[in-house]
């Protein structure tokens, strides 16, 4: 199944050069969805930071990644993931698996990407701050239905955050 | 001239005799004239030509002088609208009042909460005998949210209400959220305080607040019943919990949640600068709706005399067109 992940590339002011980063994409059979050249962001070097988006297995993804580093600067390259939840945790996190837990609640279309614990006394429950990132709105309510399900079986209060409007 | 039966002559029962006494004048200015012909609770009744002023000294001092109990009341006096102002047990003996009313052709206010367990009964047998069942007292105290859901909002569809609907969780939280004190002690000092009951369960497991929350969820057409809340308390959480949330710009507050997805009460993420992140006792309520945007509306949520001017809001209701 494919995915769409994004990537910034800084390419040299020059003809020719985007075709050095199109080539690889579309020989690991990606799929262009955008290309925005950020002209207003020139770097020192005059290089132009270039972000392209487009749709792809994960793992022609990567080697796309990879062959890409060999031909010019990757500034960024990941996923996309257009929706974020925080959500509090409190309970016994740590001694019950918290690697468990995460490992459960990632999946290919969401995970957790930000966890920040206190744990104030041994014995005593810890509190964490989880934030999980998904595809779409549908894959976030997903994964926090595991998240829900995992803490429960666990033993472990998850605090939601109430809609923004 | 508007008859009236107090059932029930408590804290809130005393305040609606208070303030029908008080503010006579502009009352009767707007709904004609009115009298209450009897008053009843445990202690006994009143009926007859009494002063309500002499119903409260009466009460202060022991009991009411008849003795007559409430049902006889119900049963046997000529009222045009009872006042149903019990406190909420949830055995269904202040719907016997009601229903009783209703079926004799008087309307009824109320602020008694089990009516979470017979709403829909009790308003279509209201519908049926042509009179009203009034219950904006039974949410939210003072704040008006069951006239503005039904009258203001009736052509909007609504899609969620999430509200904080019990003041003692509220100042629990907010006391934990500023302090940093853990909940015990905080649930000490509000008892202290007479803001948290010697037992504290209905209040701090959410029982209340889901109670109205079914309230709620009838009033916008949703046929829920207590047992469909998922409800989770605000025992569990510490001071811990606050300080993490504060990081990413969140405190904690006990949110009842009803929508088409959800009808829940359990504590919530809300953001520091969001209109539900409100402070000590307030209750509070958002309505999202499609055509009018979202309405907040805080207030208080508890009270003898903010109780009271619910029970007056609806009398309002109720003749305002005579």
């Amino acid at each position: 199944m494919s995915e769409l992940f994004t990537l910034v590339v800084e390419l040299e002011d020059k003809p020719g050069q985007l075709l050095k980063v199109l080539e690889p994409i579309a020989r690991n059979g990606g799929n262009i969805v955008g290309i925005v050249h950020q002209r207003g962001k020139k770097t020192p070097l005059s290089r132009v930071p270039v972000e392209i988006s487009f749709t792809a297995d994960p793992k022609k993804a990567e080697r796309i990644f990879e062959e890409l580093q060999k031909e010019v600067v990757v500034r960024a390259f990941g996923k996309i993931r257009t929706a974020t939840v925080s959500l509090l945790l409190i309970g016994h996190i740590i001694h019950t698996d918290l690697s468990d837990t995460i490992r459960r609640i990632d999946s290919s279309e969401a995970e957790c990407v930000e966890l920040n614990a206190t744990m104030p006394e041994i014995n005593q429950p810890s509190t964490a701050m989880m934030t999980i990132s998904a595809k779409s709105d549908e894959a976030l309510e997903r994964a926090l239905e595991r998240v829900r399900e995992i803490c429960k079986e666990k033993g472990i209060m998850v605090i939601e955050p109430v809609n923004e409007i | 001239m508007i008859k009236i039966a107090i059932i029930g002559f408590g804290t809130v029962g005393q305040g609606v005799a208070e303030l029908l006494a008080r503010k006579r004048d502009e009352i009767e200015k707007k709904i004609g004239r009115f009298k209450v012909v009897a008053v009843a609770d445990l202690t006994g009744a009143m009926t007859g030509e009494f002063r309500l002023e002499e119903a409260i000294e009466h009460r202060r001092k022991g009991g009411l002088p008849e003795k007559k109990s409430a049902m006889e009341i119900a049963e046997n006096e000529d009222y045009d609208v009872m006042i149903e102002v019990t406190t909420t047990r949830l055995d269904e003996e202040g719907i016997a009042y009601m229903k009783v009313a209703l079926e004799r052709g008087a309307s009824v206010i109320t602020s008694n909460k089990s009516i979470a367990v017979a709403l829909m009964d009790l308003l279509r047998l209201a519908e049926r005998k042509n009179v009203k069942l009034l219950y904006e007292a039974t949410v939210g105290g003072a704040m008006p949210v069951i006239k503005l859901l039904n009258s203001y909002l009736a052509f909007c569809e609504i899609r969620s209400l999430k509200g904080i609907l019990n003041g003692t969780c509220n100042y629990i939280l907010t006391r934990m959220e500023e302090e940093g004190l853990p909940y015990n002690q905080v649930l000490s000092e509000a008892q202290e305080m007479g803001i948290a009951e010697a037992n504290p369960t209905a209040d701090v497991e959410g029982i209340d607040a889901a109670i109205k929350l079914v309230i709620l969820a009838n009033t916008i057409g949703y046929p829920a019943k207590f047992e469909d809340v998922k409800r989770e308390g605000i025992t569990k959480i510490t001071p811990q919990a606050f300080k993490v949330a504060m990081q990413k710009g969140y405190t904690i507050r006990l949110i009842a949640e009803a929508s088409k997805k959800s009808l829940r009460v359990s504590p919530r993420l809300v953001k520091l600068n969001s209109l539900l992140a409100i402070k000590g006792t307030l209750n509070a309520l958002m309505i999202q709706t499609d055509t009018a945007g979202e309405i907040f509306v805080a207030g208080r949520g508890a009270g003898k005399y903010e109780t009271a001017s619910a029970i007056l809001s609806d009398l309002y209701e109720l003749y305002r067109d005579r």
